[in-house]
């Protein structure tokens, strides 16, 4: 097997196939079905494989077909994976949690509906950190997933199961969730391209909650092209979520291969001078040279909030999951602990939450309720929604001189399994360039950008203005020719 | 020994009557099966995301502008952080730090005093399920969950610690309810809990400026109990003080059986709720043409409405207080009043016989059959001497059963009044020839046995007879 992205069909030549009949759905699903069965003991990237389900869907878009029906579906029969934090109704959804391990949602999530309603065959659930908590896919109870590149390696995480399923070739196309880079980081270490979206593109209902105000869920793919066409079938309006966008949805397929000539690529070059991994800056400095010969400009910014963006991440995003995280009591859903006759409600909460929660998802519930708690709720979390206003102000300051930024999306290329396990703060460190993208609600995507000398993949990182994403995918493409 | 002072603020929530429930489409009915209202929304499921009701925000704005406050253009909603559960998502979204509306107030009368009572605050909220801790087979050791009401659009009305005495208090309740119901906001009905009032009580010495501590007495869904409670507790504080005692900040409930409060739980082991704005909802926009249709559409309310009254109609104060109780009861009075065009006839009939029958067969005025242009025509056979008073009772009686009109009734049942004096002389003439005795009292200076001789002549018609004619007959007769 190689991860690379010529070895296998894209998402979009999959469709055409199909369109044109050169292949089947059905014929489609069951390689990927028997990739997943051959690859997939090693590396763990599905939760749960819906083989019966996705062929019988297939089953369905072939006979369509035969009838021409839905043949102008942009995702006809494409096998997708969509990460274990996405509800399916009727599949078991268990965000890597004991608390959900045989939880089955009654309904789906909008984007899985609307992949669905684009002709794509979801074919699995994929691993990722227990309620999306980590970058590692190392805190799942179900197991960590490994990198289809080096499999003592980390896939990255939160979304790591999305990523390996799709650098091994088990599927083109999948879905990941992204609150502090949990779609970019993955997408960086294997080889990927990955996208978060605009806060607000994507409809966040179905989505299972980590941090409200930051998260997005975004395609993860081995092109440019495949992920404007993932991105295409789930983005825009939903009634079911307030915070989502009325923002209308350009052609993203048509934004691609416009280049890059005349674009401004801003480079914080002060940011990149400590802790950066030598094969991951030559990896992007490659790139941008790349893009400049196409004909864009290279333009110094500064952001000067970025060295608070990490911190004011964990202090949002851990206040937020302490409360969307609430829910799980094993009242009405989930795991409930089972209680002697002398115990009472206040023993049932504790020991369901207690054997329920893996320890990242404790230490963050923690350090949540300690920051919204009475008397520290202003110098934490308003603080940090002040930062947050800061942070936002720099990028607009620098969308004055530039068009898109450029920055890796990582310190450094993955890491091998149980390396960082041990010191969460060194985990969080890890975040600096992807989490200002989630608190200013930017979108952002992350590139390959070539192998370190010791053959792992270099992510590069592109953030653009609101909700101008196909500015970000036509100068992804100029790296893939 | 000093005088004490109550100080007495109130909380209401009120229940809105919106169709569904405020962040979800679920519908908001009383009183169907357990759990069959219910959705992975107002479940707290996984996932699932809270979508403002726009109704909901209209009546609150209704309920905002009636009561004379001012409505935010921004508000937020924000996260209460609690475990209970029949709280679904482990948190209840309120709104708290920036409320709907600031300020407004209402004035009340107690014996003849008016007074101003402000208001602090108005916000929205959703409402919890209900536990059941009775009732079934194995409830000693379960409790059940009904999400039903989970999610039901509520507003809390904050009043400042206005208030001086518990009848005040009891007032206060009573007219703001009525406004609520009035402007269709709120249905009134307390034993469904659509409406539920906690008090903020406390004590100090008459002239002292400082407030005593207070205790707050929860869920209390009565006018008059919320006047038991609060006299208690009074009663309770002044008592404890007196002997040396100190009142404890805490919540109480009212044991409406023993006419007492009781303690539930110490302030000192209140929750930190970690109030934060809840990301899921964008701030709540009030637009000011929003605003504007909202108070446009405001109908006229209870006070200027009872001053119109009696101005327009010359009714006195306690005509216009009676008839005012409801927009409809109000309404169909006016109706009555226009189609009849008499007004104080109209109000003596909706306030007796009209109330009367609605209190007796237990139905509201939009269920009584007699529509007020039938009242009206009723009223026109009393004023113009066709039927009396007493006939024209039985008459609404009969037109409320049978739907059909007092002519009608009047006509077939030949109730029209005799004062055809040919037809009542032979009457006449007979009980004076049979009652010789009284007349001879009569002539003798006994003027009250005259009445008598009235009587047995309206007998003797059968009640069809004009008094008035049988009075002149009669006196002429014995001269």
């Amino acid at each position: 097997m190689t991860p690379t992205p010529s070895a296998h069909p894209s998402a979009r030549s999959i469709a055409d196939d199909i369109r044109t009949g050169r292949r089947t759905a059905v014929e489609v699903c069951a390689a990927s079905l028997a990739a997943i069965a051959s690859n997939d003991p090693r590396l763990t990237a599905f939760v749960t494989v819906t083989g019966e389900r996705a062929l019988e869907t297939a089953a369905r878009i072939d006979a369509d077909r035969a009838r021409g029906a839905g043949l102008d579906r942009p995702l006809l029969g494409v096998p997708m994976a969509v990460k274990d934090n996405l509800c399916t109704a009727g599949v078991r959804t268990t965000a890597a949690s004991r608390v959900l391990a045989d939880y089955v949602p009654p309904y789906s999530a909008t984007v899985i509906t609307r992949l669905q309603e684009a002709g794509a065959v979801v074919i699995g659930k994929t691993n990722l950190d227990e309620f999306s908590m980590g970058s590692s896919t190392e805190h799942s109870a179900l197991g960590a997933t490994r990198n289809p590149w080096d499999e003592a390696r980390t896939p990255g995480g939160s979304s790591g199961g999305s990523a390996a399923a799709v650098a091994a070739g088990m599927v083109p196309a999948a879905l990941g969730s992204d609150t502090g880079g949990s779609i970019r980081q993955p997408a960086a270490f294997c080889g990927l391209v990955g996208l978060k979206p605009t806060y607000g593109r994507v409809s966040r209902y179905g989505l299972i909650a980590f941090a409200s105000s930051l998260d997005q869920v975004g395609p993860m793919t081995r092109t440019a092209a495949d992920a404007a066409l993932v991105l295409e079938a789930i983005a825009g309006h939903d009634p079911h979520d307030a915070t989502s966008s009325h923002e209308p949805v350009p052609s993203l397929r048509a934004a691609l291969g416009r280049g890059v000539v005349g674009l401004r690529i801003g480079v914080p070059r002060t940011l990149l001078q400590d802790g950066v991994d030598q094969g991951i800056l030559n990896g992007f400095d490659a790139a941008l040279a790349r893009w400049t010969a196409a004909g864009a400009q290279l333009v110094d910014i500064t952001l000067p909030h970025t060295a608070h963006a990490v911190p004011v991440y964990y202090l949002i995003a851990t206040a937020e999951a302490s409360s969307n995280l609430s829910r799980y009591d094993g009242v009405r859903y989930g795991a409930r602990a089972s209680l002697t006759r002398e115990q009472g409600l206040r023993d049932a909460y504790m020991l369901t939450r207690a054997q329920g929660f893996g320890d990242e998802v404790k230490r963050r519930i923690m350090l949540g309720t300690y920051v919204l708690s009475h008397g520290y709720y202003e110098a934490y979390y308003l603080k940090a929604q002040q930062v947050r206003t800061l942070l936002r102000r720099d990028y607009d300051d620098a969308f004055g001189l530039c068009d898109v930024v450029a920055m890796p999306t990582t310190p450094s290329p993955a890491y091998r399994l149980g390396e960082k396990t041990d010191s969460p703060l060194q985990m969080y460190l890890e975040d600096i360039f992807t989490v200002s993208a989630n608190l200013t609600g930017l979108p952002a995507l992350s590139a390959p950008a070539g192998l370190t000398s010791d053959g792992l993949p270099v992510g590069v990182q592109l953030m653009g203005r609101m909700f101008d994403e196909a500015t970000l995918l036509a100068a992804a493409q100029v790296l893939e020719d | 020994m000093p005088t004490y002072e109550p100080v007495i603020g109130l909380e209401i929530h009120a229940q809105l009557c919106t169709r569904t429930k405020i962040f979800c489409g679920c519908a908001t009915d009383f009183g169907a099966d357990p759990n069959t209202h219910i959705c992975p929304v107002c479940l707290g499921m996984p996932g699932a995301l809270p979508v403002l009701n726009s109704q909901a925000v209209d009546l609150a704005l209704r309920a905002a502008l009636a009561l004379g406050c001012d409505v935010q253009p921004r508000s937020v909603f924000a996260r209460k952080n609690y475990f209970y559960p029949d709280l679904p998502k482990g948190y209840q979204i309120s709104q708290y730090a920036e409320p709907l509306a600031l300020g407004g107030g209402i004035d009340v009368e107690v014996d003849g005093s008016s007074a101003f009572v402000r208001l602090t605050r108005i916000h929205m909220e959703e409402d919890a399920g209900k536990s059941l801790h009775e009732g079934f087979a194995d409830s000693d050791r379960k409790t059940y969950l009904d999400f039903n009401r989970a999610g039901t659009p509520l507003i809390e009305i904050v009043s400042e610690p206005d208030m001086r005495s518990a009848a005040q208090a009891a007032t206060f309740f009573e007219r703001l309810c009525q406004v609520l119901v009035w402007i269709g906001v709120n249905d009134g009905n307390m034993d469904e809990g659509s409406l539920r009032c906690d008090a903020n009580v406390s004590v100090r010495p008459v002239g002292q400026s400082t407030l005593g501590t207070k205790a707050e007495v929860k869920n209390v869904n009565s006018f008059r109990y919320l006047q038991k409670a609060i006299e208690y507790e009074i009663g309770r504080q002044i008592d404890l003080i007196e002997h040396g005692g100190r009142v404890v900040q805490e919540t109480r409930l009212f044991d409406a059986a023993q006419g007492k409060t009781y303690s539930m739980r110490s302030k000192e082991e209140a929750h930190d709720y970690r109030y934060f704005p809840d990301p899921d909802l964008p701030t709540l926009v009030v637009a000011a043409g929003r605003l504007a249709e909202a108070r446009a559409a405001l109908p006229e309310l209870p006070d200027a409405r009872r001053a119109r009254l009696m101005t327009q109609y010359g009714l006195p104060a306690y005509d216009a207080d009676l008839l005012t109780q409801s927009r409809e009861l109000a309404d169909y009075f006016e109706a009555t009043a226009s189609a009849s065009g008499l007004p104080k006839a109209a109000s003596n009939w909706v306030m007796g016989e009209v109330l009367r029958t609605m209190k007796e067969r237990a139905v509201p005025i939009t269920a009584v059959p007699t529509t007020p242009t039938a009242l009206a025509g009723l009223l026109r056979l009393v004023d113009a001497g066709t039927i009396s008073s007493t006939v024209a009772k039985d008459v609404f009686a009969t037109m409320y059963e049978s739907g059909r009109s007092a002519d009608e009734i009047v006509e077939s049942q030949g109730l029209a009044q005799v004062s055809d004096t040919s037809a009542l002389e032979p009457h006449v003439a007979a009980v004076l020839a049979a009652h010789p005795d009284v007349v001879e009292e009569i002539r003798a200076g006994k003027d009250r046995k005259f009445q008598f001789l009235v009587g047995q002549v309206m007998k003797a018609s059968r009640g069809k007879a004009d008094p008035k004619v049988v009075t002149d007959l009669l006196t002429r007769a014995i001269g």
